[in-house]
């Protein structure tokens, strides 16, 4: 099977989908040297998200191992991740500050 | 590495040999572009701002306009006024000349006595300019004299995953060469900016990296803004960028992992050799207008859905990954690096493969926006004008 997704960081619970993905299609990822699968449970538009596991609503989106914001609902595994379900949060700055 | 270019007084050598025809102001700009237009070898600046302005922003585009006469692309500078605005034409000279020792004239509409007159003597001097600029030879130039300005714009989920990476190797292998490279687009730092942290040099650097993100944000709100509100952009979102956060993550990618040595301000030259960042807008051509004013000679850009946009000075190189918007817009996209996406190439093989394509552009080639004599100028803005 083709690969048609990319997992940016082993931490991930998205990949990112470089063909696109039609509902009831699988979704074919490689994580270090395994081929793994899942199957889409919507259309997902060329370049965008799918959800790997179920994400609650307020759960992190990962992707790069880093967090892209929190759900505005819950996202089931196959579901399309985007602009509509996800959003950024407010930064802490002064927590990241090092001591001088 | 090395390649030919011109080599200069002062700073770095150029890659381009332009004569500047360039505004103080709004009202100089198209007499500039109209003498641009009469003398081979000369390019022009539209400029619009430089007066009825407060003096944070006059500073700002007085920067820009100083740092774009100091380029090391440009052999000399015709600058044209108009006579009433907040920084006169022989003023601006002044600062200029006190910069470089390249050759600066000036001309002012008001004095010369209008349009046609200011442009028959501006087109004589830069005429004579460019036969003077014509006459220097190219040299051998280390790659040390590389400052490379790094860009992304029109961006989709395959800048982070590509054509970021790639040129981030490309950044590696030239700071590992001795040269410079810069990356800019702090709002574009935001959600990845304790990520991007980690590659300073020192723990000042650290903390100055974290307050550039809080200042932007800062100011926005002061204003009633909100960063998040206009990033990322509906073009983003098309592309699959859903949040601030995953733009700037796939964003700083671009910049590469060696240490950053030094953070600037906008338009401010950097005095350490290495990877630098600049504090700039996202708006990729305020913050292209900001590295040239900042002496960068060329500039890489990735883009995932495409854009034209060129500038005067300094040759703009485009890169994408996204295979249909390479198919699409070959006619402005100079490098496909789809194979990355594809999977057939690594981003790290790309990434080499970039020095060639960079050396290429410093030794002469022109890129699609060059070729086209895009001039695409923002002059970013701290306050309102008035």
């Amino acid at each position: 099977m083709e690969v048609n997704a990319l997992l940016m960081d082993p931490a991930d619970n998205v990949v990112t989908c470089v063909t696109e993905v039609s509902a009831g299609t699988a979704v074919v990822y490689r994580k270090g040297e395994e081929m793994l699968t899942l199957t889409a449970l919507e259309d997902i538009p060329y370049c965008h998200k799918i959800a790997l596991v179920d994400i609650p609503e307020g759960g992190e989106v990962i992707k790069y191992g880093e967090s892209l914001g929190k759900t505005s609902e819950a996202i089931p595994a196959g579901h399309w991740v985007s602009h509509n379900n996800l959003f950024s949060v407010p930064r802490d700055y002064d927590s990241e500050m090092l001591p001088l | 590495m090395e390649f030919w270019g011109y080599k200069r007084k002062e700073g770095r050598a150029g890659i381009r040999n332009h004569v500047l025809i360039l505004p103080t102001c709004a009202c100089g700009s198209e007499s500039c572009r109209v003498v641009a237009s009469q003398v081979r070898g000369a390019v022009n600046i539209v400029f619009n701002t430089g007066c009825s302005d407060v003096a944070a922003n006059t500073a700002m585009s007085q920067k820009v306009l100083t740092g774009f006469a100091c380029n090391p692309n440009v052999y000399g500078v015709v600058i044209i006024g108009l006579g009433c605005e907040t920084v006169p034409h022989m003023e601006l000279r002044k600062k200029i000349q006190a910069m470089t020792s390249k050759p600066v004239v000036s001309f002012g509409i008001q004095d010369e006595g209008g349009t046609l007159k200011t442009i028959e003597k501006a087109v004589r001097a830069a005429r004579d300019m460019a036969a003077e600029a014509a006459m220097q030879q190219k040299e051998l130039c280390d790659i040390s004299e590389l400052l490379l300005g790094i860009e992304c714009g029109g961006s989709d989920a395959t800048s982070g995953i590509a054509s970021n990476p790639a040129v981030g190797e490309l950044s590696d292998l030239l700071v590992d060469m001795g040269a410079s490279t810069m990356m800019s687009e702090s709002i574009e730092w935001i959600g990845g900016e304790h990520v991007l942290a980690k590659r300073a040099a020192t723990p000042e650097i650290h903390n100055q990296i974290i307050q550039v993100c809080k200042d932007y944000e800062e100011h926005l709100k002061a204003a009633g803004q909100d960063c998040r509100a206009g990033q990322p952009t509906p073009g983003n979102k098309a592309g699959g960028l859903s949040t601030l956060d995953e733009k700037s993550l796939g964003c700083i990618r671009k910049g590469g992992t060696r240490p950053i040595v030094e953070v600037l301000a906008q338009g401010e030259r950097p005095t350490k050799t290495g990877a630098v960042v600049m504090d700039t807008a996202g708006y990729d051509i305020s913050s292209i207008t900001s590295m040239v004013a900042g002496g960068c000679n060329a500039i890489i850009f990735t883009t995932g859905r495409g854009t034209p946009t060129g500038n005067a000075i300094v040759p703009v190189l485009k890169v994408t990954a996204n295979a249909r918007t390479y198919q699409k817009m070959e006619d402005n996209m100079d490098v496909d690096l789809s194979a990355i996406v594809a999977g057939t190439k690594s981003y790290k093989e790309m990434g080499a493969e970039l020095v060639d394509v960079i050396g290429d552009v410093c030794n002469g080639k022109l890129t699609k926006a060059e070729a086209f004599g895009f001039s695409d100028v923002a002059v970013d803005h701290v306050c309102r004008f008035v």
